[in-house]
């Protein structure tokens, strides 16, 4: 994908994407706690912390499927709910995997892309595929698939419509070191054509190879942010066992 | 509770107290004798079974387009008095029904739309009870549904009785049976104001409450 | 290869994305037959129980094919859409359809179709059943017996559809369908089963006939509209 190829015309899209002082609850329970944070163009940025931690909701907020309880979300200068129009710039690679397990991967590739209005969803679907790797096994039902292979296509259904926001949730749960690699791959070719990535993780040997800028919560609040985090694991460590005095950089 | 309100109590108390004086001094009925008093208690109520679910359509349909939490509480309020303006009505309908005409039920349009208006006011509760985390939005969408259907109900069963022999005739009763019945409506209207304020401070205490467990988290 | 193109104008966009949401439906289902052929054998089971409880010496208790009919397809829709929503819970698909750029009501008008379709291919097996098991002659207006059909399966699904959706992510949510949706389409079984059973009559009153069907197009009419302009707001979290 070449630099520019983000670019279209008439459509919403922003080059940042800022959380400011971010807070959601569910009822009593506070899931989020004030937490601000920028990713721009061309940069990965890690949301790291345990199980819990309110990584997920914040991909959610992020991808405008949940709305903040306090604070605000901004895509460049737009807010979050700039409807369709935003949607369609975000692509999101979730815990579960969006994907339809009686279609095969060219159908799901296909529906996916039809309704992001995919100049041509046969095409896109094909060349989807083919970087995939999966070819051969396109047209058989997404049920029969393996975890890493149902990965690579819901990871391909999130990228079709070539999202300036790519947010991905837990993407290297089950996959096995190949897969991973190919992964941590295709993510820098993402921030090398201008997307802004946002992953969230846990595990911290991957995100070391790949992060610009990490992110730590703890029990929904933020507990450091560290641009070109070294060594994730030794930090990680210490952020988790010192308290939680507000971020620190 | 706002100043008026304790006031107010007495004042609804004293008035359900001095109902039944009232009620027993009214003329009797000629076919019916005294029978049909219980009627000064089943008017108001149905009235009120009328009010409460209006009250709760219109606020849901404002908290889905606003999203605001006073919409939100007010229309779970007025479910609950849905329910119970209309138990009252379904308990002294049918008590009046079987002294009057030997029956205790009848399927006339009437009866049966309030019964399934009272259903849909239980449908509510259910769902916000056991619907778990969101179930106010979905609530607001059933009481939208509820309260659109309300012709539709009546409409449906007045025809469908119509087509069909009537098993019972009921009785037109002149509604202007005079002070009794006003005071008695009053009485009925105060007492739905003063449970829907008691209900709404519950309510917005809750609301406090959580806000201050979230606060204390931060 | 640039990015996504300008939105078509929006008409055109809604019918694109309805029809790409029903032909997925389509061909989940057609692959699977999961909830078609479970459906329908329900649908059956419970006409043979009605029979079997309501038939005595040998002749069906009178109007009671129109009520059987009814009943048995209202519990079926019931299940269908309780599983149909199931499957979207499950691999969170659903969100992903919320995330997509389509306009939601046209979610809804897919899902709403997609589930009148598999109503209609259950009646087309149920009708002929009960004409069979209750010597009714139902096939004798056709036209008015397919608008009666067509037009109460249309509310059933209408206010049953929104309903699932609602319930995906509720807790109790196949108790609570029904809980919900029951009292709600009151008017449709009414109008249903009082059109098909004046339909049935040895003298048909069309009057009547044309009485309920008018009250099933405006209800459809009617609470379509009503979703339609709720969905959004009770699917946004």
């Amino acid at each position: 994908m070449s630099p520019g190829a983000h670019q279209s015309a008439g459509a919403l899209d922003f080059a940042v994407v800022t959380l400011e002082e971010v807070s959601r609850s569910f009822g009593r329970r506070r899931a989020l706690s004030r937490v601000s944070a920028r990713a721009a163009q061309g940069e990965i940025l890690g949301v790291l912390g345990p199980n819990g931690a309110g990584k997920s909701t914040l991909i959610g907020i992020l991808a405008t499927l949940l709305r903040p309880t306090a604070g605000r979300v901004r895509y460049g200068d737009a807010a979050a709910d700039a409807g369709a129009e935003l949607r369609a710039r975000i692509g999101v690679l979730g815990h579960d995997l969006f994907l339809y397990p009686e279609l095969t991967a060219r159908e799901n590739l296909e529906f996916f892309a039809g309704l992001h209005a995919v100049d041509d969803p046969r095409a896109a679907a094909h060349d989807a595929l083919k970087r995939a790797g999966l070819d051969a096994r396109a047209d058989d039902p997404v049920s029969s698939f393996s975890r890493g292979m149902r990965q690579r296509v819901a990871l391909e259904r999130a990228l079709i419509h070539r999202p300036r926001l790519v947010l991905l949730d837990e993407p290297f749960t089950g996959l096995d070191d190949a897969s991973a690699s190919a992964l941590v791959a295709r993510l820098r070719g993402l921030r090398e054509s201008g997307a802004i990535v946002i992953v969230a993780t846990h595990d911290l040997e991957l995100a070391e190879q790949l992060l610009d800028h990490a992110l730590f919560l703890r029990e929904g609040r933020p507990a450091a942010s560290i641009p070109r985090p070294g060594r994730l694991r030794a930090v990680y460590q210490e952020v988790m066992t010192n308290p939680p005095d507000g971020a620190r950089s | 509770m706002p100043k008026w309100f304790s006031p107010a109590a007495i004042l609804c108390g004293l008035m359900f107290v001095v109902s039944p004086v009232l009620i027993a001094r009214a003329p009797d009925e000629a076919a019916m004798g005294m029978v049909y008093k219980i009627y000064y208690y089943h008017m108001p109520s149905a009235w009120m079974f009328l009010l409460a679910p209006l009250v709760c359509g219109v606020s849901s349909a404002f908290f889905l387009a606003r999203g605001r939490p006073e919409d939100d509480r007010r229309a779970w309020a007025a479910a609950e008095l849905t329910v119970l303006f209309g138990a009252l009505t379904l308990i002294t309908g049918p008590l009046w029904a079987r002294r009057a005409w030997g029956t205790w039920w009848v399927w006339d349009a009437r009866l049966t739309s309030s019964l399934v208006g009272w259903m849909i006011g239980w449908a509510y509760l259910i769902l916000r009870r056991y619907g778990g985390p969101g179930s106010d939005k979905l609530a607001a969408g059933v009481a939208l549904f509820g309260a659109a259907n309300v012709p539709f109900i009546y409409i449906s069963v007045n025809y469908w009785r119509t087509i069909h022999p009537p098993t019972t005739v009921v009785p037109r009763l002149p509604v202007d049976m005079g002070v009794p019945l006003w005071f008695c409506v009053f009485a009925f209207l105060l007492l739905f104001i003063l449970l829907m304020t008691m209900r709404l401070r519950l309510e917005v205490a809750r609301a406090r409450l959580d806000a201050l467990y979230v606060a204390h988290d931060e | 290869m640039t990015g996504p193109a300008p939105a078509p104008p929006s008409g055109s966009r809604f019918a694109r994305s309805v029809w790409l949401v029903l032909r997925k439906d389509l061909t989940v289902e057609v692959r699977s037959g999961e909830i078609a052929y479970t459906t329908l054998f329900f649908a059956v089971s419970c006409v043979l129980i009605f029979a079997f409880a309501l038939v005595k010496e040998g002749r069906a208790p009178e109007g009671g094919a129109a009520g059987i009919l009814w009943i048995a397809i209202l519990f079926a829709s019931t299940l269908a859409l309780g599983r149909g929503f199931e499957r979207e819970r499950q691999a969170e698909t659903l969100r992903a359809l919320l995330l997509a750029p389509v306009p939601r009501p046209a979610i809804y008008v897919g899902k709403l179709l997609g589930i009148v379709a598999l109503l209609i291919a259950a009646e087309a097996v149920l009708l002929p059943l009960v004409a069979f098991l209750f010597t009714a002659r139902l096939f004798a207006h056709p036209f008015w017996l397919a608008g009666i059909v067509l037009t109460c399966t249309v509310g059933l699904a209408s206010v049953g559809t929104l309903f699932a959706a609602m319930l995906v992510r509720a807790r109790s949510r196949d108790m609570l369908l029904p809980v919900l949706l029951y009292p709600v389409v009151v008017p449709v079984i009414i109008a249903g089963v009082q059109g098909t059973a004046a339909l049935l009559q040895p003298t048909v009153d069309l009057e009547i006939v044309r009485f309920w069907l008018l009250l099933l197009v405006t209800f459809d009419v009617v609470f379509v509209v009503l979703a339609l302009w709720t969905f959004e707001a009770v699917m946004s979290d």
